[in-house]
């Protein structure tokens, strides 16, 4: 068990940063790429103003229609995101090991705000899956790998509870943590969990089409 | 709310050009072809929106044909491309020649590509790109509907949408200059005069069977005082019904055509009639085509031009329209070039009240006669007239029996709505607006 929390906790937390960040090099650099072979206007339309003008609207809450006509996912949806984003970057317990191994630390959560966090992002992720089985028309679009990164999402914060309140062998399920959470880092270039690199370049390129080419708003 | 009618299949409306071009299909030639098309034409805006859709569904809400049909999930633009380009990814483009035609189905005749959706998408996926992908894919396959491939041939054939001759064209000018010479004596339409301001374009079914706009366009000019003319060469076609069928061999040669017409005219700019999807032509879809970041002569659509002519007191309103009226926005003028507060100041200009649909402005519901939908012809009016039911909501709540509408095909949309909801209602051009209440210094 403890070469097993070593082994996940240090050279496959090297190799899944790696892959995350590396994967999403890549990624990124080979969009980039086909954009300037095959999509060339997206260069020549690009407006910084006018992409981060859409962004703007999408990613405050309420600012387009469509968040307005389905306020409960917004809400769900940007808090969902907001802790996701938050909770994994300033809990205690993940500062402490970046300490311990590196001497870099920042500051932290209250103790037990992160866990109130992942509750909260674990609440979230069942009522996307309940908006994926009883919404039709979500429900028509949804197939295997919509509650696949579903999963991996959810893994690390139920893992995260779990090893939080030391439940089934505090050492146990904190690999499980650490594995869910490499998981998901893995995965994020790699399935469409890369909606988080990609959206804000496709929400920038139509928001500079709509903006500077059509003098049209996008929201 | 769960939808019963999402089980329900969906009628398969026989087509002669569809159903033709499905039975010559062979699964090597459409797993060749899709794959050639991919190669050459998909690129990264394809690859990011299939691969960044999170499946979320937003999108439904944006859509007429969703929304019109009671919410089945098959007529939501997601939906449309699940049934489109995700089967054709998925299966590295080995599909069946049914699954052709009904892919065909889906791109060209339920959904006007009026990137309404594209608003109501939080990562700005460009639904109406993709389909048009489908398109360009079954046009390449020989899969395509037969009336709107009568028009693309009509296109390479005369360089027009309507199979006008060269001879026509020139007599329809002549013949509305003509009639026109009864009301207002010394109007003439200059044909072929080199180095005047503007070039006036018009779209193919004006010589045909729209010549009183012709008319109305020619006085107006002359009340203006506007320095015009118009050619007398095939390329006078400002519409675009290739970049529909997804033809852009053709489209190509249309846009080329009508600029260069511009050009050898020597004009400053070209001002085009009430017409939706030629802008859309220029600066979106054609252009790009050629490799043009913008369009080698100003195209000016009527909205701007009207509103230039009255701000500049060229044009005087003798008495307002007294009906109260509503305003459509076009998809393509709104959306597509922001002109919805010019619109609506021109007919404010002419009109003494106008009460506002809801939802308006960008956020417009299409008339669904747009997108080459229409052009489809009449195999599939009733399913376009079906898929539309919320625009005939939106216009009877205004209570108005006049709504403006300054696109042509907007206008033979609403007339079949109007037509099959029953509606009180008469569609006007802003032109016919401007003509009825313009002074008229001659009488």
């Amino acid at each position: 068990m403890n070469a097993l929390y070593q082994f996940v906790s240090g050279p496959l937390v090297w190799a899944s940063f790696a892959l995350f960040i590396g994967g999403s090099a890549w990624r990124l650099y080979s969009l980039a790429t086909l954009a300037a072979q095959k999509d060339v206007f997206v260069y020549e339309y690009f407006s910084l103003p006018y992409a981060l003008r859409s962004i703007m609207h999408w990613v405050i809450p309420f600012m387009n229609a469509g968040s307005r006509k389905n306020p409960a996912l917004t809400i769900v949806a940007f808090v969902f995101h907001l802790f996701l984003l938050i909770a994994p970057l300033f809990v205690i317990g993940h500062v402490a090991m970046l300490d311990k191994a590196f001497g870099i630390s920042w500051a932290t959560l209250p103790d037990g705000m992160a866990d109130i966090m992942s509750f909260v992002v674990v609440g979230a992720c069942v009522y996307f899956a309940v908006r994926r089985m009883t919404v039709p028309e979500v429900k028509y679009l949804t197939s295997f790998s919509d509650w696949a990164i579903l999963a991996l999402a959810a893994a690390p914060f139920v893992t995260g509870i779990l090893a939080y309140h030391q439940v089934f062998g505090a050492q146990f399920i904190t690999i499980l943590h650490i594995l869910s959470g490499e998981a998901m880092l893995v995965a994020i270039p790699f399935s469409r969990l890369s909606h988080m690199l990609y959206a804000p370049l496709t929400r920038a390129y139509i928001g500079s089409e709509f903006g500077a080419v059509r003098h049209a708003r996008d929201w | 709310m769960s939808s019963q009618v999402a089980n329900a299949p969906i009628e398969q409306i026989k087509d002669k050009g569809l159903d033709d071009g499905v039975a010559r299909l062979t699964d090597e030639k459409i797993a060749k072809v899709i794959g050639d098309v991919l190669k050459a034409e998909g690129g990264a805006r394809l690859k990011a929106y299939v691969d960044t859709c999170a499946h979320c569904g937003l999108c439904s809400d944006a859509c007429h044909f969703f929304l019109s049909h009671d919410r089945d999930p098959r007529f939501a633009p997601a939906g449309k491309i699940k049934q489109t380009m995700w089967e054709i990814l998925d299966k590295d483009g080995k599909v069946s020649p049914e699954f052709i035609g009904r892919a065909a189905r889906v791109a060209y005749t339920e959904c006007n590509l009026c990137k309404r959706c594209v608003q109501f998408c939080p990562f700005g996926i460009d639904t109406a790109y993709m389909l048009g992908l489908v398109r360009r894919i079954c046009h390449k396959l020989g899969v395509t509907p037969q009336y709107i491939q009568d028009t693309a041939h009509s296109h390479s054939a005369t360089l027009n949408q309507m199979w006008v001759k060269e001879d026509e064209w020139i007599d329809s000018l002549m013949w509305q200059e003509a009639e026109a010479r009864d009301e207002v004596p010394d109007l003439r339409i200059p044909l072929e005069k080199h180095g005047a301001d503007i070039m006036y374009s018009v779209i193919g079914p004006e010589p045909k069977f729209r010549t009183q706009l012709i008319y109305q366009a020619a006085v107006i000019m002359h009340a203006a005082g506007v320095d015009w003319t118009m050619p007398a060469t095939p390329g006078w076609d400002n519409s675009d019904m290739a970049m529909f069928s997804g033809d852009y061999e053709i489209m190509g040669r249309l846009k080329r055509a009508h600029f260069e017409t511009a050009q050898r005219l020597g004009v400053k700019r070209i001002v085009m009639g009430e017409c939706g999807h030629a802008f859309r032509s220029v600066h979106d879809v054609g252009n790009r085509w050629l490799g043009w970041r913008d369009e080698p002569v100003p195209v000016i659509h009527a909205v701007q031009f009207y509103h230039e002519l009255l701000t500049s007191g060229k044009i005087k309103i003798a008495e307002k329209y007294g009906e109260a009226v509503t305003f459509h926005d076009p998809c393509n003028i709104v959306r597509g070039m922001g002109l919805q507060e010019m619109g609506r100041e021109v007919t404010r200009a002419l009109c003494s009240e106008l009460v506002e649909m809801t939802p308006n402005r960008e956020l417009n519901y299409c008339c669904s006669a747009g997108g080459g939908v229409i052009n489809c012809g009449p195999p599939f009016r009733n399913s376009r007239v079906v898929g539309n039911r919320i625009k005939a909501e939106q216009l009877a709540a205004t209570g108005v029996k006049t709504v403006i509408a300054p696109c042509h095909n907007c206008h033979g949309g609403l007339e079949d709505i109007i037509h099959h909801y029953k509606l009180d209602m008469k569609i006007k051009f802003l032109g016919d607006l401007i003509y009825e209440c313009m002074e008229k210094p001659w009488s």
